[in-house]
């Protein structure tokens, strides 16, 4: 073979192997760290059941917050209108975390409890996470807290 | 009446733009000179226009003009006046105003500075620019006009984003839209070539030091975004690979890989279409970031109300941008490989092996950050990418980039024996083994990322020294500010090694329930938390904790984070204080409180944080030397 053409050969064959080795890095890291996103109704069908680490999104039940005294053990449930799922998280909470408002919280199950590592709070007062509001339409409305009734007005 | 003016500006700038666009671009494929000669004026007058529009929005802001959807929205009674200024463009309307501004400050600069370039070629580039103008002022115009009127006027505003009110916010949009609309002359520039047929060198020397100023605000942007991320959200992290940021990083990668591209093409005549590909690539990019901020398709710190039809028209500007350049390049790319002919072992190769890694860690950031926008479309299911997946691709691309950079300014164009450069530097890779093994031992956590990023750091550092030498030894050799600004550049990644991966390795933090008078031990400080107290703040009441820091025995300072309720929205912001220094910040943020004077509380040692920030500073310096030598400006034909 040609020389030139030789080495164009090898070029290509060594992009080729490139790219494949590129394409599974990328695929095994994309499967290793996605995390999905599911509601309370959801888990309990069992949806969930295949992933062990995901994220549960919804509101925070109101009246159900509790801290365990002294330590930062927090208790809540969260909520998609048409069931529960009890949350703990031990640690801070984001500033607009409240009762009544929407949250999305990334861990594991623990028998019936969503064991939480992260827990996220929409971050103004018009926002809502768009996935949680897409994934739980008419649950949400079913609450009235539809983002309209949330805005405060000018006062 | 003011606001009309605005808006009269504003429908008067889009009519402009069209102009620039139109005629200049059609005079120059039909050789018909007074047409080209439009370019300019129109360009200036662009300028004025949007500039007026502009100051007329601050001034609403400034008189607290509540008649002003936008102003009502973003502004409120209680607002200290610096604020009322950065509300301009603290939310979609008004930051896409600063964006057509910037444009029109980068198209005026253009003008100016471009006296030596041929008549065709201007004209080209300024018609890009105005297309892209065009399509800015318009959608600024139909979907998210600023001037829009509230009748009746608002009695008082909603207020600014509570998380917006902060000096870092001041600078850190402008800076950033500074690099990623400065990354349209580049791209101007190179759709100017493809629709003239030809890159000479002499306008890729032109157009080198825009890149690199482009380059140096992006980089500013983006550190003042993370140093900004840091002490504002109170979560102590520095960067979190949140889509936003991704969209901010993905022109920075591409930028950077252009700089270096840019270099070969225009000293050897390699590289040609990679060249011109990149820069559509580096300016796509951008405008993928700006729609991907601003059309609320993604959930993010920065994602506001979304509006389909915003969407939509981002969409469709950006397929015709994106589509359009692509498609003009696949039809007129140049074809020849015209550049000097280079060995495998040469600095050219370096610099395909550079922006190959660069090109590869911007696709991956890339692939991350649409995926769960495609896994949307296609029905899999709502989800998203975690960051250690950017964390680990984006660790194993910059690996080797890191172990080559040194090479690469001692390396000789074209053809280079290996043994030269290794010979030389080899004792410095050693040298930096040797420090690596001994922080790996010293190291009291995460050994292995300690090592790597002090190995890493001592190699560049020395690499790069090493050249400086070099060109020290070499009898009439000389430093030009491309050298120095490269020098700077390489160091600053020296730093920012050091910085990012001390403080992934030595971080320390802990979050726990204290009551007032018990103390928090953390490595070598002990935090003693004193209690909170009410304080009244212009348009905010804060519980303002105060926590005294010991060394050992030693009280260090005593440091104040609060937990602010504003007045108008009620929104709570934490508030974290830190005591700076460059080995390491202390940091601490109250939580909430939990009855009985106790609350929880968030304390962190961060060891060389500031590397971070210091090293992108020395990278931005960097580009921005290098943009002063006065190569790029020398005289070829008269003005």
């Amino acid at each position: 073979m040609h020389p030139t053409r030789q080495r164009r050969l090898l070029l290509i064959v060594a992009l080729l192997a490139a790219a494949a080795l590129a394409t599974t890095l990328i695929a095994l890291a994309l499967q290793r760290n996605v995390a999905y996103l599911y509601t309370p109704s959801e888990v309990l069908k069992g949806e969930a059941g295949g992933h062990a680490r995901f994220r549960l999104g919804g509101m925070v039940a109101a009246g159900s917050f509790q801290r365990a005294p002294g330590t930062l053990e927090a208790h809540f449930n969260v909520d998609d209108g048409d069931a529960k799922l009890p949350v703990v998280y031990t640690g801070i909470l984001p500033d607009l975390f409240r009762e009544k408002q929407a949250v999305i919280a990334t861990g594991h199950m623990q028998g019936s409890t969503f064991v939480a590592d992260e827990v996220l709070a929409k971050h103004d007062e018009t926002y809502m996470p768009k996935e949680v509001a897409d994934k739980m339409g008419a649950a949400h409305r079913k609450h009235g807290v539809d983002s309209a009734a949330e805005m405060p007005g000018p006062n | 009446m003011l606001p009309e003016l605005g808006q009269l500006a504003l429908i008067l700038a889009l009519l402009v733009a069209a102009l620039q666009a139109a005629l200049p671009l059609a005079g120059a494929q039909r050789g018909i000179g007074a047409w080209m000669a439009v370019a300019r004026p129109a360009a200036y007058a662009q300028f004025g226009l949007v500039v007026l529009a502009f100051g007329v929005l601050t001034t609403s802001f400034l008189h607290q003009d509540f008649s002003l959807q936008y102003v009502a929205e973003n502004s409120n009674s209680l607002l200290p006046w610096y604020y009322r200024i950065t509300a301009v463009w603290g939310a979609h309307e008004g930051s896409l105003l600063l964006w057509a501004l910037i444009l029109a400050v980068w198209t005026a600069a253009v003008a100016r500075f471009s006296k030596r370039l041929p008549p065709d070629v201007i004209a080209r580039v300024l018609g890009v620019m105005g297309l892209v103008a065009t399509g800015f002022l318009a959608f600024l115009i139909f979907t998210s006009n600023p001037f829009a009127r509230l009748l009746p006027a608002a009695a008082e505003g909603r207020d600014l984003n509570p998380l917006l009110q902060d000096p870092g916010m001041i600078i850190h949009p402008p800076m950033l839209y500074l690099g990623y609309v400065g990354f349209s002359v580049p791209f101007a520039f190179a759709i100017a070539a493809l629709l003239g047929g030809g890159v000479d060198a002499r306008w890729l020397r032109w157009t080198r030091p825009w890149t690199n100023v482009a380059w140096g605000f992006l980089t500013i942007g983006i550190a003042l975004g993370s140093w900004w991320a840091y002490y504002e959200l109170g979560w102590g992290g520095w960067w979190f690979w949140d889509p936003v940021e991704n969209a901010s990083f993905m022109p920075w990668l591409a930028g950077a890989a252009l700089l270096h591209s840019q270099a070969v093409t225009e000293k050897r005549g390699s590289f040609r279409g990679w060249t011109l590909l990149l820069a559509i690539a580096a300016f796509s990019l951008s405008l993928l970031g700006t729609f991907l901020v601003r059309s609320g398709v993604l959930t993010s710190v920065h994602a506001f109300a979304a509006d389909p039809t915003r969407g939509l028209f981002v969409l469709v500007f950006l397929g015709i941008v994106i589509g359009g350049s692509l498609l003009l390049y696949a039809l007129r790319a140049p074809a020849d490989e015209t550049g000097a002919p280079f060995a495998a072992s040469s600095r050219e190769t370096l610099l395909l092996v550079n922006n190959l890694l660069l090109a590869s860690a911007c696709a991956m950031v890339l692939l991350g950050t649409l995926y769960p926008l495609l896994a949307d479309a296609l029905d899999l299911g709502k989800l998203s990418v975690g960051p250690p997946y950017f964390a680990l691709l984006f660790t194993l691309l910059m690996a080797p980039l890191v172990l080559l950079l040194p090479f690469g300014p001692m390396t000789k164009w074209q053809r280079e024996q290996v043994s030269r450069p290794v010979a030389m530097l080899v004792p410095w890779l050693g040298l930096a083994f040797g420090i690596g093994i001994v922080a790996f031992f010293l190291a009291p956590q995460s050994p292995w990322k300690v090592a790597a990023g002090i190995a890493g750091a001592a190699w560049v550092l020395a690499g790069t020294l090493r050249f400086v030498w070099t060109r020290f030894q070499a009898s009439g050799a000389r430093f030009t500010p491309e050298m120095v600004g490269m020098t700077f550049a390489h160091f600053g990644i020296a730093v920012f090694l050091i910085g990012a991966l001390l403080v992934e390795g030595l971080s320390q933090q802990r979050e726990l329930a204290v009551a007032p008078g018990q103390e928090v031990t953390l490595g070598a400080y002990a935090f003693r938390f004193d209690g909170v107290a009410r304080r009244e703040g212009p348009n905010y009441v804060s519980d303002t904790g105060t926590v005294t820091v010991f060394s050992g025995d030693a009280p260090l300072t005593v440091l104040h984070p609060e937990k602010r309720r504003y007045a108008a929205g009620g929104q709570v912001m934490t508030e974290a204080a830190i005591q700076p220094s460059l080995q390491r910040d202390l940091y601490v943020a109250l939580g909430e409180p939990l009855g009985g004077g106790s609350w929880a509380v968030r304390v962190h040692v961060k060891p060389f944080v500031r590397c971070i920030w210091l090293g992108a500073l020395l990278m931005a310096i960097g580009g921005f030397v290098t943009a002063t030598d006065r190569r790029f400006r020398r005289k070829e034909t008269t003005a």
